[in-house]
């Protein structure tokens, strides 16, 4: 391995060590649940392995707990996990040139909290696919290990020590922040975060995602076109 | 749920969380994104945190607005903190020292 090699897997390690800490926060609870559901400890590994994403997770095992059958738990797991359509879509800007099995994998992995990191230091321009690889299966490895952490001692593990359970809100405001470069991105940002919180309160599920999103973007594109000194200002350069 | 039932869910979540990760990367990356689609894609990033993030730290578990969240109250200085320092670690541990105060303090 060389000098470079080891000191961009360096990088992707320590970009992930925000992610593992708020996915053992996650992880543990969604194991304590699922064994109560009645799953076995293999069933929760290969759920951890095979699906990695935590929301849909915590409803699929609910919905089993209560007989659910396996058409809503799969129909309602893709309505939750479209917002990664979005993701994906923004990271592809960044990959061209990048080949289709390493595109795979990396999109196998793509999660709010490893697009969030990936996506803020493909911005940043030092990051690569494979510091984003090493960010993404490291991140799916303390997913996987948590959870199942979760269903084999659950009950002795305390829950929420040292604000453990804010950790993943905690980074998402950190990247939030880093991401807004100029006054129309964080107005559009503000815009996208009430709407957020008005479309949750009328909309089932989490549609308030997608739709706050779509909506706030557009709006950002339209004042850029009819209103281009409306917050043209930059925000100082983001160098975190 | 049988075990062959179970195996049978959660390759189905595979396959509908999978393909939403997938497709827009196999197809976008290849080619020429359009212009404007690349400036609305310029937005999604800060708007997509928000929408993630606002609803919940303001939201209780019931869905209803709430001002005195210790989730609300502590991402005020945990946002300044964010701000002024830039550093995303640091955040994280601001964040959670805080968040583990304000609990301790509030029930």
């Amino acid at each position: 391995m060389s000098l470079q090699t080891g000191n961009s897997h360096f990088q992707g390690l320590s970009a992930a060590v925000p992610i593992w800490i708020g996915y053992a926060a996650v992880g543990v609870p969604f194991g304590v649940l699922a064994g109560q559901a009645g799953l076995s400890i293999l069933q929760i590994a290969l759920m951890s392995i095979i699906v990695f994403a935590g929301s849909s997770q915590f409803i699929a095992v609910s919905m089993i707990g209560s007989g659910s059958g396996i058409l809503p738990i799969i129909v309602t797991t893709f309505f939750v996990n479209l917002r990664h359509l979005l993701m994906s879509s923004t990271l592809a800007l960044h990959l061209k040139g990048v080949s289709r099995g390493r595109l795979s994998l990396l999109a196998a992995e793509i999660t709010d909290e490893t697009f969030a990191v990936n996506l803020t230091r493909f911005a940043r321009g030092d990051w690569d696919e494979r510091k984003a690889l090493v960010v993404n299966y490291t991140s799916h490895l303390a997913w996987i290990a948590s959870s199942v952490a979760g269903g084999m001692l659950g009950h002795i593990i305390p829950q929420g020590a040292f604000g453990i359970n804010y950790a993943l809100t905690a980074m998402f405001l950190a990247l939030l922040v880093l991401q807004i470069i100029s006054s129309l991105i964080g107005f559009i940002a503000l815009v996208s975060g009430v709407l957020a919180v008005i479309i949750a309160q009328v909309l089932p599920g989490n549609w308030y995602v997608i739709i706050a999103t779509v909506v706030a973007a557009t709006l950002g594109v339209i004042i850029q076109d009819r209103f281009p000194s409306f917050l043209a200002g930059k925000v100082k350069a983001h160098d975190a | 749920m049988t075990p062959e039932l179970y195996l049978l869910c959660i390759l189905g979540m595979c396959l509908v969380t999978f393909t939403p990760r997938w497709l827009p990367l196999i197809w976008l990356s290849g080619r020429e994104i359009p212009p404007l689609f690349v400036r609305w894609l310029r937005f999604v990033p800060a708007s997509i945190l928000s929408a993630l993030v606002v609803p919940s730290i303001l939201l209780d578990q019931a869905g209803n607005l709430s001002l005195i969240r210790p989730e609300f109250l502590v991402s005020l200085p945990t946002l300044a903190y964010a701000w002024w320092s830039r550093s995303l670690g640091g955040t994280v541990v601001v964040g959670m020292l805080l968040f583990y105060a304000a609990e301790k303090f509030m029930y």
